[in-house]
């Protein structure tokens, strides 16, 4: 499907994403403006904190942005209220610093005669230091809308909306469409905001400037909906985008389940959390997911057997093992030596007991015999280099295959973590930016082959799906798949255990059930 | 500073004059409150300026500045009504029109910004403004130093024209000599933060109270004398210029005149 095919027939969703992205921007730009124009007005005032503030809203620009949402997370949840507060975080730097700025800036001679006819602070501040200090403050707020649009996208990642939703599906999805129907919108709000701005810049001077403002936001405000028609369900749902789109994901679970709830996107790094915290009610996590036991989560049991198997696999570039074919011998000796529980414990050392990665990596290849260099994978001039997606369970595998290489092969490693979806990692590996990393059969099958269930006999057969995989992932890509790991972490339904108790559901057709009694 | 004394009367133009440095400008200040002393009082019509919120205080003073200091996003008009609009009286039509006439400016300059305008014609709008409260005492810092040579004397002799400023108390800070006998009534010369001298052009001028004074005047002595001594009402350096008096009556004049400044 091409992009404007794609758009067409998402047309509804395109511009709902548009308007909550915009509801977003103009939200928190709205308050960025007003506060940051008076801190920056209040420290020229007060000298002795300028530099404090301006360092303090500098390093707020600094901390990165899923970082600032995941540390808002405990504090006031998830949706549209950490993403406006966030958002208004980032906005403050240019306002308050060009406001500054552009107050110190003006003629000292102006300053002088105007407190010299007999001005009152208030008065400078109304009849000289802001009108000549406007056209830098709105460029500051110029400055801060572009960046907030771009950084609005992040907010899908926690419910909040906006066009983040279809590039962060696209990305996990594999869909370039889909990427660029988030993208393109975004960059074409971030110009269109720009050039309102610009057009205040020059002709802020007169009435109708103000006047057509106010129109356009009337417009605006009434067009798009701002109450929020929310779903009024009995549990709420943290879904990932992937999960949402996906051919095994909430749309088939969905039919053959039946499970009206309302549901929130957000990112896989933060919806455990959101879990625990209570923001949402149920999840889809992995089932060997260390988190699963240190936030007390409960597995809902699968029993209509729809989750496909989810084989952990080792993918290898095909140029890559042409050169060192002696990865196949490596490989093997970690086959299926990493059972379901064991990837539990594993994943729980880190994500509860705070471990390093390479320390249990390097722990789990002793279990083996292999006595291999903790400190693997950091080499300048690697032979081959390891990637990962961005969860735990990823990031110890590429440890492991790192450390498992340079002691049985010698070969120099170099690890590359932490790609922010499917279609991004696999890319980097068809192109030869990295060698290997750590893949899924269910996920290799659906999303990076785009293939459909009905296209093998039995989908949940694990050994069907594993040489389906191989043979079109060879034939497609030439790309390798070494032999399964051992462990299926499968999509698995969550709850916190002691809700899941109170409400008596253990599996999802109680789910079901629950949720459509009156 | 310290120890400065001096009375200002009604209606009279006192020049401070002094090398840079010598405290002329923050006497000036003083006056306005723009600083605040550390003791010593200042009485405006028998008040002490202290008595009063400095914002009131100022909006009675007009106050101009040497580089005038007109806000860039204004027009004339609007500049010249600024501290009306603050004190929230508004200037009238026929009063601006007044002030512009008075200040040698064409009214159609009212609707064109600052940056439009020569620094000469924005200077008259400086004055202009200091006047459109209608306020007893001017303050004026260097208000012409920054003009050429042709455009300083322009103003400078409108100055002494113009009706509105001869009635007005005038305290004017230059390092000029030529502009501080030209236009004070009386002259203060300050240096090292004390008054060396307060009195007339001509006092100064013939009776140095110390060396400083005597110095400070030396280079422009003659020059002055030529320009500010009179003789039946008419300067020596008019007189001189004069084709009707014959040369023997001129050497005459001017025996008597450089006896009485060198002897």
């Amino acid at each position: 499907m091409n992009l404007w095919e794609f758009i067409i027939s998402h047309w509804d969703e395109v511009v709902d994403q548009t308007s909550q992205h915009l509801k977003l921007t103009v939200i928190s730009m709205a308050l960025a403006s007003f506060i940051g124009v008076f801190i920056g007005v209040l420290i020229t005032r007060v000298e002795k904190i300028a530099s404090v503030t301006l360092g303090f809203v500098g390093v707020i620009q600094t901390i990165p942005s899923l970082a600032l949402l995941g540390f808002l997370l405990p504090l006031v949840g998830i949706g549209t209220t950490p993403a406006i507060i966030a958002l208004f975080l980032y906005a403050l730097l240019p306002i308050v610093r060009n406001t500054y700025t552009g107050i110190k800036e003006i003629d000292a001679s102006v300053k002088e005669a105007s407190i010299g006819m007999g001005m009152t602070r208030r008065q400078l501040l109304r009849y000289v230091e802001l009108p000549l200090a406007f056209p830098i403050i709105l460029a500051g707020i110029r400055t801060s809308a572009v960046i907030n649009v771009g950084v609005a996208t992040l907010c899908a990642l926690i419910a909040a909306g906006g066009l983040g939703e279809f590039i962060f599906r696209g990305i996990s999805l594999n869909n370039t469409s889909m990427i660029l129907a988030g993208a393109l919108p975004a960059s074409l709000l971030a110009i269109f905001l720009d050039g309102v701005l610009g057009l205040i810049q020059r002709y802020y001077r007169r009435k109708e400037t103000w006047v057509g403002m106010l129109g356009i936001s009337i417009i605006l405000l009434a067009g798009n909906g701002f109450t929020s028609a929310s779903k009024d369900t009995k549990l709420v749902a943290g879904f990932n985008s992937e999960f949402i789109e996906r051919a095994d994901g909430y749309i088939g679970l969905d039919s053959l389940y039946d499970l009206p709830f309302e549901i929130k996107e957000m990112e896989i790094a933060l919806m455990y959390r959101a879990l625990h915290e209570g923001d949402v009610d149920i999840i889809d996590g992995f089932s060997t997911d260390g988190r699963v036991q240190a936030f007390d989560l409960s597995l809902l049991a699968d029993d209509k057997g729809y989750f496909p198997p989810y084989y952990a696999i080792p993918l290898v570039n095909g140029q890559t093992l042409q050169e060192y074919p002696e990865l196949i011998n490596c490989f093997d000796l970690i086959a299926n030596q990493m059972s379901d529980s064991l990837m539990s414990a594993l994943n729980y050392e880190i994500d509860y007991n705070q471990r390093p990665l390479n320390g249990v990596a390097n722990e789990f290849l002793k279990s083996l015999n292999i006595y291999a260099n903790e400190n693997a994978g950091s080499s300048d001039t690697p032979d081959i280099i390891i990637g990962s997606k961005a969860f735990t369970e990823n990031f110890l595998l590429a440890h492991i295959f790192s450390q498992l290489i340079e002691n049985k092969t010698g070969l120099k490693t170099r690890l590359q973590l932490g790609f922010g979806g499917t279609k991004l990692v696999f890319d980097a590996l068809r192109l030869g930016e990295i060698d290997i990393y750590p893949e899924y059969t269910g996920t290799a099958y659906l999303v990076l082959l785009n293939k459909q269930p009905n296209e093998i006999d039995d989908f949940n057969d694990p050994q069907q799906v594993l040489a389906s995989t191989t043979a079109s992932l060879k034939s497609e890509y030439g790309i390798e798949v070494m032999s399964p790991l051992g462990f299926n972490n499968t999509f698995a339904l969550m709850m916190r255990k002691t809700h899941a108790d109170s409400l008596k559901i253990y599996s999802i057709s109680q789910l079901s059930d629950y949720l459509r009694r009156e | 500073m310290s120890g400065v004394s001096l009375e200002i009367k009604p209606s009279e133009t006192v020049v401070l004059l002094g090398p840079s440095g010598c405290g002329k400008t923050t006497l000036l200040k003083l006056i306005n409150r723009l600083i605040e002393p550390d003791s010593g009082v200042i009485e405006i019509d028998g008040r002490s300026n202290l008595s009063t919120a400095p914002h009131t205080l100022r909006r009675k003073i007009g106050y101009v500045i040497q580089d005038v200091g007109l806000l860039p996003h204004l027009n004339i008009e609007q500049n010249i009504s600024l501290v009306n609009q603050i004190d929230q009286h508004p200037l009238k039509k026929d009063r601006l029109i007044e002030l512009v006439q008075f200040t040698g400016l064409s009214t159609k300059l009212l609707s064109k910004h600052p940056s439009q305008l020569s620094g000469g014609q924005q200077q008259r709008v400086g004055i202009a403004r200091a006047l459109a409260n209608d306020p007893s005492l001017i303050l004026m810092d260097e208000p012409f130093s920054a003009l050429d040579n042709i455009t300083r004397n322009q103003l400078q002799d409108d100055f002494l024209r113009i009706p509105a400023l001869k009635e007005k108390t005038i305290v004017l800070v230059t390092h000029d000599v030529q502009e501080a006998f030209k236009l004070g009534d009386r002259i203060a010369l300050l240096n090292q933060g004390q008054i060396q001298q307060f009195g007339s052009p001509f006092e100064l001028l013939t009776h140095p109270i110390n060396d400083f004074v005597r110095s400070f005047l030396n280079k422009d002595r003659l020059a002055l004398f030529l320009q500010n001594h009179k003789i039946d009402n008419r300067t020596i350096e008019e007189l001189i210029n004069d084709e009707s008096i014959g040369q023997e009556e001129k050497h005459t004049i001017l025996t008597r005149a450089l006896s009485s400044l060198y002897l």
